[in-house]
Formats: C-alpha cells, sequence, structure tokens
C-alpha cells in the first residue's frame, strides 16, 4: 500500500507521541504507584454493619502520623459525615457501598473512587493543606443523590 | 441523471423512515437537555414533581442510542443502495422488520421511563432496578439493529458474488465494518441484559454479580461510541470531497483505517472502569495501551481530510502555506456543518486521550468534565456531520431540492451549534475540573464553599443549552422541508472517486477471517484472565433497589 511520504513523517510523530504519552502513564503507575484505585477485597453488602472495619466506621490511626478512614456509603449518606484529619497525615480511605454503587469524590484532590457493592476500594492519600474539602457522591445512585455529601477537614495538630 | 447512481425509491422509503424517527428523537431529547441545563442553573424547578432524572434518563436514551442508530442504520441502508445497488424484496423486507422491532422497542421503553418506572440513566446500572420493560424495550432495539444489519450483510454478499475478484464499493464496505463492529460490540450488552438483568429484575433471580454487569456492558459502551463515529468517517472520506469537487486522498487508507477501528474499538472497555475495585491494574493498563491505539487512525483520517482539501486547493491554482483554505465552499452547508464538526474533534480527541489516562482520569472522572468531552465529541462532531448529511440525503431520498434560504439557515445553523456548544461544553469542561459532578440535579452541597465556586458555569451551561435548543428547532424545521415542502427535483447523494495516482486497493482489506479473527484474538487477551477472576473472587450478589 502506497503511503504519501508526508503521511508516514506525520504517523511516525504521532505515534512517537503516542508511546511517549503511554510510557509516561506506565512508569507514573508501576514504577512511581500511582495506580487507579483497584482494591481486591470483597465483603458481603448485607452485612457491612458487622464487617470490621466498617462495624465501627471513622478514622482510625495506625501508625506514626498514619491513619485508615473507614466509610459506608448507602443512599444518600456517608458515614461518619464528618472527619478531622491532623494535617500531614497519610490516610488510607476504605469505603464500601451498602447497597447500590457510589462514588467518591473529595472535591480539589485526586481522591475518586466507584463504590461498589461487595468491594471495598480504598486510596491512600497524605493531607498536607489545612481546610475543608467536601466529598460528594459523583455516580448516580438514585433520587436523592445530589444530596450525598460529607466534610472532611484537615486541621493542625495540637 | 443516470438510474444507478440514484437510491432507489423503495430502499429511499426505508432509509426515511429510520431518519424520520431519528429528528424526532432529536426533538425530544433535545427539550430533555434543555430541561435539564435549566435545572442545573439552580433558577429553575421541574413542574409537577418530574424528577431530573426522568428527564436525564430520556435524554440520554434518545440521543445517545435512538437518535444515533436509527440515523445511522437509514444512512447505512442508503449509502449501501446507492453504492451496491438497489435491494431484494427480501433484504427489504428484513430492512423493514428491523426497523419495526427497533420502534417498537424504543416506544416500550420511552413509555417505562416517562411514567418513572425506569429512571436508571441510559447506562441502566445494577443494582438500580428498572421495570423489566425497559430492558425488554432496549432488547428490541438491539435485536431490530441485528435484523438490519445481516440485510446488509446479505446485499454485501450477493455484490460480492456478482463482483468476484473486484473490490467492494468504499461506502459498502464501510457500513459493513461499523455493522460488523456492532454486531461484536452488542454481544456483550445483550449478555447482561438477558442473562442477568432481565431475569432478575422479573424476579426468576434474587442477586446479580454487579461486576460483571458492569464490565459487559463497558465492552460494549466504548465499541458504541466508535458505532456513532465511524458513521461521520464514511461521509468525511467519501461524501466531503465530493462536495468540494475534489477526489478521495486513498481508498486504501481509508479501509486500513476502518479496519484499525474495528481492531482496537473493542477490547478497551477498562478504561471507563479505571477506578473501579476488583480489577488489576495490570489489566486496566493493557486496556489503555489499545485504547490508545485509535489514535492511529484518528491521525490517518485528519491527515487524509486535510490533504483532501489542500490537493481541491491546489488543483485551483491556490499557493502559499494556507492559501487552499480560501478555495473551500464555506457557503456550502454540505461542507460546512461536517467541517465545523471536524475542528471541534481536535480539542474532543485531546480531551479523550486525558479521560482514558490512569492518572488523569482520577481528576475528572465522573465529573460534568466527561458531559462536556462527549458533547464534543458526539454532540457536535458526530452530529453536526450527520446534520450535514441531512441536508443532501433528505431531498436526495424524497426527491426535492434544497433551496438557498434553507442553505442559509442551514449555515445559521452551523453557527448557532457551535456557539451554543463552546458556552455549554466549555463551561462543563471547566466546572469538571473544579469537581462539578455529572449526572446530578441541582445541589450546593450544603453550601459548600467548594461547590459554590463551580454554579456560575452551571449558569453558563444553561445559556449554552438554550443557545443549542434554537439549534435544534433550526435544524428541525430545515429537516421538515426538505422531507415535506421544499420544491421537488433531483438532489444528488455525492459519492467520491479515489485519486488517479492512488493504486489498486489491495484485497486482503476484505479478508472478514482474518480481521475479525484479530479482533476475537485482542478481545480474549484483554478480556478473559480478569473476567474469570471476576467471577471466581465474586463477592455476594446484589438485590434490586428502585432508589427514585
Amino acid at each position: 500500500m502506497h503511503m504519501h511520504k508526508y503521511e508516514k513523517v506525520w504517523l511516525v510523530f504521532g505515534i512517537g507521541c503516542l508511546f511517549v504519552f503511554l510510557t509516561i502513564v506506565g512508569v507514573s503507575a508501576f514504577a512511581e504507584g500511582n495506580q487507579p484505585p483497584s482494591c481486591l477485597t470483597t465483603i458481603d453488602p448485607e452485612k457491612v454493619d458487622q464487617t470490621p472495619p466498617f462495624n465501627k466506621p471513622g478514622l482510625v490511626k495506625t501508625g506514626d502520623n498514619e491513619y485508615q478512614l473507614n466509610i459506608v456509603a448507602s443512599a444518600f449518606a456517608y458515614t461518619p459525615n464528618q472527619v478531622e484529619i491532623p494535617k500531614g497525615a497519610k490516610v488510607t480511605i476504605n469505603v464500601t457501598s451498602k447497597d447500590v454503587i457510589h462514588g467518591f469524590e473529595v472535591v480539589g484532590t485526586n481522591i475518586n473512587m466507584m463504590v461498589e457493592p461487595g468491594y471495598v476500594n480504598s486510596f491512600t492519600k497524605t493531607f498536607d493543606k489545612t481546610g475543608e474539602y467536601t466529598i460528594l457522591c459523583n455516580e448516580y445512585c438514585g433520587a436523592g443523590h445530589h444530596m450525598m455529601t460529607a466534610r472532611i477537614k484537615v486541621v493542625d495538630k495540637q | 441523471m443516470n438510474e444507478t447512481l440514484k437510491v432507489d425509491r423503495r430502499d429511499a422509503r426505508l432509509a426515511l423512515a429510520h431518519i424520520y424517527v431519528a429528528f424526532i428523537a432529536l426533538g425530544l431529547g433535545g427539550l430533555a437537555g434543555l430541561l435539564q441545563t435549566l435545572v442545573r442553573s439552580g433558577k429553575f424547578t421541574l413542574p409537577a414533581n418530574i424528577s431530573y432524572y426522568t428527564i436525564l434518563t430520556t435524554h440520554g436514551v434518545l440521543l445517545g442510542l435512538v437518535l444515533t442508530t436509527f440515523f445511522i442504520i437509514g444512512f447505512q441502508f442508503a449509502a449501501i443502495s446507492r453504492t451496491a445497488g438497489t435491494f431484494s424484496d427480501r433484504v427489504r423486507f428484513w430492512g423493514w422488520i428491523g426497523f419495526w422491532t427497533m420502534t417498537f422497542g424504543t416506544a416500550m421503553t420511552a413509555f417505562f421511563i416517562l411514567t418513572g418506572q425506569a429512571s436508571v440513566l441510559y447506562t441502566f446500572y445494577a443494582p438500580l432496578q428498572a421495570h423489566p420493560g425497559f430492558y425488554l424495550g432496549l432488547t428490541l432495539v438491539v435485536v431490530g439493529s441485528w435484523m438490519s444489519g445481516f440485510a446488509m450483510f446479505a446485499h454485501y454478499m450477493k455484490w460480492k458474488k456478482e463482483h468476484p475478484g473486484q473490490v467492494s464499493p468504499l461506502l459498502t464496505f464501510m457500513a459493513v465494518v461499523n455493522m460488523v463492529l456492532w454486531l461484536v460490540c452488542t454481544l456483550g450488552v445483550a449478555a447482561t441484559v438477558l442473562i442477568q438483568l432481565l431475569p432478575w429484575s422479573l424476579g426468576l433471580v434474587d442477586r446479580i454479580n454487579i461486576l460483571v454487569s458492569r464490565t459487559l456492558f463497558w465492552y460494549f459502551g466504548h465499541p458504541l461510541v466508535y458505532f456513532w463515529l465511524l458513521p461521520a468517517y464514511m461521509i468525511w472520506y467519501v461524501v466531503i470531497p465530493k462536495v468540494i469537487g475534489g477526489k478521495i486522498f486513498s481508498d486504501s487508507l481509508a479501509r486500513l483505517a476502518f479496519i484499525l477501528f474495528l481492531i482496537f474499538s473493542i477490547p478497551v472497555g477498562f478504561h471507563h472502569q479505571l477506578l473501579e475495585p476488583g480489577i488489576e491494574p495490570f489489566w486496566k493498563y493493557v486496556q489503555v495501551v489499545l485504547t490508545f491505539m485509535v489514535v492511529i487512525p484518528s491521525l490517518m483520517t485528519a491527515f487524509s481530510m486535510f490533504a483532501t482539501f489542500e490537493m481541491y486547493g491546489r488543483s485551483k491554482g491556490t499557493t502559499g502555506l494556507f492559501g487552499w483554505l480560501r478555495k473551500l465552499p464555506w457557503g456550502d452547508a454540505r461542507f460546512f456543518a461536517p467541517f465545523v464538526g471536524m475542528v471541534f474533534f481536535i480539542p474532543a480527541g485531546a480531551g479523550g486521550i486525558i479521560n482514558a489516562s490512569h492518572q488523569l482520569d482520577q481528576v475528572v472522572h465522573n465529573t460534568v468534565w466527561v458531559t462536556g468531552h462527549f458533547h464534543l465529541t458526539i454532540a457536535t462532531t458526530v452530529v453536526l456531520t450527520f446534520f450535514g448529511a441531512a441536508y443532501w440525503l433528505i431531498p436526495h431520498l424524497s426527491g426535492r431540492v434544497m433551496t438557498k434560504a434553507m442553505n442559509r439557515l442551514a449555515i445559521i445553523q452551523t453557527v448557532v451549534w457551535a456557539v451554543g456548544m463552546c458556552f455549554m461544553s466549555g463551561s462543563m469542561h471547566f466546572a469538571g475540573l473544579l469537581g462539578a459532578p455529572r449526572r446530578s440535579a441541582f445541589s450546593t452541597y450544603g453550601n459548600s464553599p467548594q461547590a459554590l465556586e463551580w454554579i456560575p458555569y452551571q449558569i453558563a451551561q444553561a445559556v449554552g443549552g438554550t443557545i443549542l435548543f434554537i439549534g435544534i428547532i433550526l435544524v428541525l424545521v430545515i429537516v421538515t422541508n426538505l422531507a415535506f415542502f421544499a420544491p421537488k427535483g433531483e438532489t444528488e447523494f455525492p459519492v467520491g472517486e479515489a485519486a488517479e495516482s492512488t493504486e489498486r486497493t489491495p484485497l486482503v482489506l476484505e479478508n472478514w477471517k482474518l480481521w475479525i479473527g484479530i479482533t476475537v484474538v485482542l478481545i480474549l487477551i484483554a478480556y478473559t484472565i480478569p473476567f474469570i477472576d471476576m467471577i471466581q473472587n465474586a463477592p455476594p450478589g446484589s438485590k434490586g433497589y428502585k432508589l427514585w
């Protein structure tokens, strides 16, 4: 098949960019650990309230400056819906759903997860800046979907 | 005019029937869209307790599924009849059966949505559970499209038999590729609907595997967008060169691009599931790599288009780097509308690359940025190209001609659409970067200062949505005129010819066993292991919920 010289140049340039781009995404994901939230832990969606750690949702200190934040999503609320986090804390957020699919987005950060019944999803983030962050549901879950929200307050350590 | 260059009147009726349903869907779905943007401005509430999510489901189903599928099948019937000859009675009969099956399915789905029994959006994610009639209606739409697809295949095979050793007409070939793509990808959605959702909504089984259902949906959901896009590419590759008076840059490269789309548009559904639990990140990355491969045929298409434009301009004696731009027929809506669509595809494509990348998707996933993205791709690039095609296709089929006044109105329509979309999609992109979620009624999230930041963009979306609705009224005026009121006469169905310098098209491009084989192998590579994992490590299934 004949290909015009300019088209070859154009495609070599384009495909070259493509590979550079894929390499950047791949290195960031596999070498630097910037993988999307892909937790493989499963849970019985009807027994969330009895299954640790979701039987006692909230912030748990797990190490020096390290925390776990366990959140239960259900129509149309997050439990807990107010969380205070000390500034500089490295927090692993675990979240699961008791009913339908929900979203878990912390506005202004790159914390963004799908929350699906039967699965735990998880993302780790260090909160470096004080302030108030809005959590909201960004996957349609029913009539009250747009009311489903919670807050994170990042505060200076006492 | 030569007899063979005209679509037979009986075939024309079949094509027109599809196009009528498509434009009725545009009117109703567009009205729903207008209402959504008004609700999201925060200044307007829907009367009579109508739910925002009912309207949203209506909008998605009518415009994403009905408008597109009907227009595409109607256009492809016309294109095949025009380039591969009049249909046999049998092919046409199956075309009509397909049409009525799809139309009946659409009416059924619409009934259950509008009566509030299926506010599950057009992606119908379980465990939200709609009335079984909703799933059944959608099944009929898909089954009807299969009948039409097989009618097209039968006609293509008859042509091949009558013309041994010859390369099929380019438009027919492209339509066949698109229907093969459609057939392979709809198997996924048919599987989740028939095996999972329908028995579960009927109460035959209690529980459903959520992740399997979503994965089957997205196995269909991404190739779906290429099913929308490829007919626009048919018009760009084959029709536009003729409209401007030029030649097709290369027949074989056009076919190669279509084959690449077939191969690379299916094993990529995980890029819609990047932020999902239960799928190994390695497999997500594999599918991201495959996703990006469609950049190659897209770049080939961009090159071909501009090469055709430049070759034509230079043949008219223009010089300089961009002198050829002046020679293009800017006053011809058949060219202008699709051209504006092409221009919008540049930012739209770049946005798509962002959405499909692991780390960037994390910022924009399920924000209104994504809505802004596909209002550029489907609702501008594809739709403006379809409008541009309707301006010659409808009068060709109805035996009428487009008047100068209608052409001028069509130019205005295109400009109105472009302006409206800049407002609406532009502000959606900006609001999405601030974190505004998609698919949500108006909310300040308890007066959250972060949410208050994006409210002004929602007002801009309502301005854009209103301008776009004016665009819809204009196009409906034009289309009604062309179908029923324009002066009688002959309108050309423009089909371009390849430039003389291009060589014979290799027959390997029509080796279906090879290309479908490669497609299947790639699908198996991309999906087998993660799919087995999903089933083996499945959590307890979910009961149905009606939360609207």
